[in-house]
């Protein structure tokens, strides 16, 4: 794999200005597909969750799902789009054993939901508009799987396989207008707007909004032009970008390239590229040219989908609350101050906490681990928060077993590596690593003993009422306990032997 | 058992079949043995008939005496069954099928077997009516000749050395030949309606909508649509009864049934009616045999009581171009799903390498014939950035202007009325390697498809100068088919009358299987070019 020039990317902005542009695609968690009454569900065997019309048998028809339609005038609502009256499908024509039909249904120049925008807020606060073209809705392909040869790539491959499960698996795909003006904050724009997004078909329930399942894909569009001129540069366009991290890396790689590429004096070239996040580079795939010829035309099999402006404002009815209002809320439900809480939406783990405590934790608690063990963890293992698997049963069971001493901070710290190493449940790695507070007073006694009668002096200070210096002694004591004791306790203890009341 | 003796079984029309059956005087085993006799005796060999690609003889006799079973148990169970139960049927091999090929007639489909019933199948099996095996047809249904099907051509019953029509000339080839009463087809420009008019018998193409399009093998999905065949306007009227009425599974279905076809059928009234004569569809360019027998039935309707009127249909002279943007552009995309990786076919290509691009190229390279794939093209080109307005939005455009014709025509008219086909049954191979005359058959039929209003085609008679049948086509507003089965009952008892019998009796009779030297087929045809 060749290596692209890059500049850096300080460099790139000083002599450049990006143009971004994003299309996401979102899968709704309806329960049937969008145009058959096969289940969607991810993670089946494959070709299980298949009937005729998702393998493009001789004779079938598409039937388009209700709740899907339902789904997508949300999602514009939600995006303050308009939503047509009438709207069509049409057939995207190409031939690709990932599609059944050798064509994509899907709407072309009759979008469901247009004209709309969404405000992006930065994680200094500022606010950013970013203006939506359209949200159409259209199905979605089988996954190929290419073995042989290299790095899963079609080229070179020995073989691949195909799996029509999501073949046909409702989706919005949500397309901006271009945006401009973000200068330096591209990157972390381009996080906050596929976050956004998340957060609001999430909030709707209209798609699991896992991104590590594909329910949430991005294709990141990059261009950059020298500051102060008005036409766009040309762009690339990156596929497939599938965490909110990859997301920024991915848009400010491509700006570095970008500008190595202008600076050499060549053009940019019209293409695809690959992320990959190993590296964080991209690489060319596809080249994308306005040539390419999906000849579309009218789906002759489907009737126009008729959203009666009653129907519409029956949905906009039972829309939630907008995500701002969400987080206004929920500030002040959990008594965050307002960087504690700009910590926790930047971190992207507020729907983690939310979760948190709904499944019983205090909202202190909650916010403790998760913005001080699991975001931590998530950086160095280079993922999502939310991807590294912490469900929120186990950090309500592990804070119960530090509240009722049976585990220390520290312990509780150590089984969750445990749980994120996939040892098992809390409990199961505390016994399996030994690791109970030791609470019998027995042995506590004896460490104790040894510990004063090591440091006599901090025991006479201690006894002239000097109380702070009893975490000598305590620091003693579980260091001879290699860590299992109940500090708590132990202090607790050291104050009865030396008659001291605290 | 009763005395009546096979040759008669197979002369009665589906509503005699019927009745009998209901009266126990003749048994579903005995009328589907009757028919596979006669399939047996003239639809093999080198001058046969070669209606059927795939003869279906087990299940035909399990499911007849299953309803013969019920019948003579007699009670609840045989009072609900349906009026054609234990009446034989044939079915286009357009129409999928469990437990029988569906080849749509090309070789990129050969051997595969469907996992699904299509919807009017599925209401065959309801009504308990046993399916004789399915008939041959152009491939993809795509010609006028039935000569483009991949397994050779179907012969004309009248004539063995003519074409029986197309695309559904083996439907109609077999109710011609007796070999079923009933038969379904399927109608995109006059699939149904031209193999009728050439052979002889009834052909229906129902409003657009009307019956389920699930499980017919697409070409092109705004035009297509299922209709019935058979030897008797009443026949076609119950059989449509059968398989109409909205299908969840065929978003373009109508939500609502038409009404009693069958009464309008057996009331076959024209008193007072407008019937109007279409200029655009008759005169220059028509057989003066054609022309002869159309006169002769308007004569006999105004005898009846109809009135009738000329309209004029001036856009009907730009259907057949913008049919042939349209019906391709369509086909073209409905067929890209054959290439050789799910079903059916597989070829790989001679060279390397072997990608699945050159693997899909070399499935459709070898199984699809020219037809299809001067279609595909034609289709392909039409959709095409650049030409799209021109050709696509054009055609799309005189399609609304057909309809704003038929609009005004049906203000003028209750029912239209038109020669079915421009001439009688060519010969095979006459018209193979011109495919603009070959378009040229349906041009009368094409404007029903595409405003997606119903027509039938009736026998007219014979032409003066050849002894074949001419067909005569009714067109009726959207939704009302009633109206084509109540014209065309009249029609059909005043032609009977005059001719002292149906047309088909005068039909020479068919030897079995003589070994004659064989006609130029298809493959000779293509080989010669």
């Amino acid at each position: 794999m060749s290596t692209d020039a890059t500049l850096s990317f300080e460099e790139a902005m000083e002599k450049y200005d990006p143009v971004l542009g994003f299309e996401v695609h979102v899968e709704l968690n309806t329960k049937t597909k969008m145009f058959s009454s096969a289940p969607n569900v991810f993670g089946d065997e494959p070709n299980t969750n298949v009937n005729e019309v998702d393998l493009g048998m001789p004779g079938v028809l598409p039937v388009l799902n209700k709740t899907a339609v339902e789904s997508s005038i949300k999602i514009g609502l939600a995006l303050n789009c308009k939503i047509a009256e009438t709207c069509r499908f049409a057939r995207k024509n190409y031939f690709y054993p990932d599609t059944p039909k050798n064509f994509q249904t899907s709407q072309y120049d009759e979008p469901i939901a247009y004209d709309g925008y969404l405000d992006i807020e930065l994680s200094d606060g500022t606010v950013f508009r970013v203006e939506i073209e359209r949200a159409h809705m259209e199905e979605d392909a089988g996954k190929l799987t290419h073995l042989g040869g290299s790095a899963g790539r079609i080229q070179g491959a020995d073989y691949s396989l195909v799996d029509y499960n999501r073949a046909g698996v409702p989706l919005v795909e949500i397309v901006t207008k271009p945006i401009e003006g973000a200068g330096s904050r591209a990157p972390e724009l381009a996080k906050a707007y596929v976050a956004a997004v998340r957060e609001i078909v999430k909030n709707l329930g209209v798609s699991d909004a896992k991104m590590e399942r594909g329910n949430v894909r991005c294709d990141a569009n990059v261009s950059l032009r020298p500051h102060g001129r008005e036409r766009f540069g040309i762009r690339s366009e990156t596929k497939n970008v599938n965490s909110l991290r990859a997301v920024e890396h991915a848009v400010r790689y491509e700006i570095q390239r970008h500008a190595a590429v202008l600076d050499s004096g060549e053009p940019v070239i019209q293409e695809t590229r690959h992320w990959h996040e190993d590296t964080r580079t991209t690489t060319s795939g596809r080249e994308k040219s306005d040539a390419d010829d999906y000849r579309y035309f009218p789906e002759p099999d489907l009737v126009p989908v008729v959203a009666s402006r009653e129907w519409v404002e029956e949905l906009r009815a039972t829309l939630p609350e907008p995500p701002a209002a969400r987080r206004k809320r929920l500030q002040a439900d959990w008594g965050y101050s307002d960087l504690e809480f700009r910590d926790v939406v930047n971190a992207g783990v507020m729907d983690e906490i939310e979760e948190t405590i709904a499944a019983g934790a205090t909202p202190t608690v909650a916010r403790k681990w998760w913005m001080g063990e699991i975001v931590g963890r998530a950086k160095n293992a280079d993922v999502d928060p939310g991807q590294l698997g912490v469900e929120p049963a186990t950090i309500v069971e592990l804070n119960k077993m530090v509240e009722d001493g049976k585990i220390n901070n520290k312990m509780a710290s150590e089984v969750l590596d445990g749980v994120l190493a996939g040892e098992g449940t809390p409990a199961e790695i505390v016994e399996k690593r030994g690791l109970a507070v030791v609470s019998d007073d027995g042995p506590l006694l004896e460490a104790i003993d040894a510990a004063l009668a090591a440091q006599p002096d901090v025991a006479d200070k201690i006894r002239a009422g000097k109380l702070q210096a009893i975490g000598a002694i305590v620091g003693g004591v579980m260091k001879a306990t290699r860590g299992q004791a109940d500090a708590g306790r132990v202090k607790e203890l050291i104050l009865e032997k030396l008659g001291v009341n605290a | 058992m009763t005395d009546t003796n096979s040759n008669q079984l197979i002369r009665f029309s589906a509503a005699q079949l019927a009745e009998k059956l209901a009266a126990r005087e003749i048994t579903s085993v005995e009328v589907v043995q009757a028919h596979l006799d006669r399939i047996a005796a003239v639809d093999g060999g080198d001058r046969g008939v070669h209606a059927f690609l795939h003869v279906n003889a087990e299940e035909a006799l399990a499911v007849a005496a299953e309803v013969d079973a019920i019948r003579a148990a007699g009670g609840a169970a045989a009072e609900e069954l349906h009026e054609l139960a234990g009446v034989p049927i044939a079915v286009k091999d357009l129409i999928v099928t469990v437990g029988q090929p569906t080849t749509a007639g090309s070789k990129i489909l050969e051997g595969w077997h469907s996992p699904y019933d299509a919807t009017v199948v599925q209401k065959l099996r309801a009504a308990k009516m046993p399916i004789l095996g399915k008939t041959n047809l152009d491939e993809f249904a795509m010609g006028s000749s039935t000569e483009h099907s991949a397994y050779g051509p179907t012969r004309n019953p009248w004539d063995l050395d003519r074409i029986p029509g197309g695309s559904g000339g083996g439907s109609a080839a077999a109710v011609a030949a007796f070999e079923a009463p009933l038969a379904l087809g399927t109608d995109t420009g006059g699939s149904i309606r031209q193999p009728g008019a050439v052979t002889g018998t009834v052909g229906v193409k129902p409003t657009y909508g009307s019956v389920s399009r699930y499980g017919a093998i697409a070409m092109a999905s705004s035009l297509d649509q299922i209709g019935p065949v058979s030897r008797t306007v009443l026949d076609s009227a119950l059989l449509h009864q059968v398989i109409g009425g909205h299908d969840p599974f065929d978003s373009t279905s109508l939500p609502d049934p038409l009404g009693d076809l069958v009464a309008a059928a057996r009331l076959g009234n024209v008193d007072g009616m407008k019937i109007g004569i279409v200029k655009e569809l008759h005169g220059e360019g028509y057989q003066a045999g054609v022309e002869n027998r159309f006169n002769e039935s308007l004569e006999l309707l105004k005898q009846a009581g109809a009135e009738i009127v000329e309209v004029s249909c001036p856009n009907f002279k730009y259907a057949l171009g913008a049919y042939y943007l349209i019906m391709p552009s369509e086909a073209s995309s409905n067929l890209a799903k054959f290439d050789g990786v799910r079903y059916g076919l597989r070829v790989l290509p001679e060279e390397p390498p072997l990608t699945i691009e050159r693997v899909m190229g070399a499935t459709r390279a070898a199984g699809f014939g020219d037809e299809v794939k001067r279609r595909i093209i034609l289709g392909t080109y039409a959709l095409s950035a650049g030409y799209y307005d021109a050709y696509y939005g054009s055609a799309q455009k005189v399609r609304t202007l057909i309809q704003r014709d038929f609009e005004a025509a049906f203000a003028k008219a209750d029912v239209l009325i038109s020669p079915t086909a421009p001439t009688t049954a060519f010969k095979l191979g006459e018209k193979l390697n011109d495919p603009l005359a070959m378009y040229l058959n349906d041009v009368a039929t094409i404007p029903a498809n595409m405003a997606g209003v119903p027509g039938l085609s009736l026998p007219g008679g014979l032409a003066d100068e050849d002894g074949l049948p001419v067909g005569i086509q009714l067109l009726a507003p959207a939704r009302e088919d009633a109206r084509l089965y109540r014209v065309g009952a009249v029609l059909e008892s005043l032609l009977e009358a005059k001719w002292g019998g149906p047309l088909l009796d005068r039909a020479p009779e068919l030897a079995a299987s003589p070994v004659v030297e064989p006609v130029e087929t298809l493959v000779d045809a293509q080989e010669a070019k």
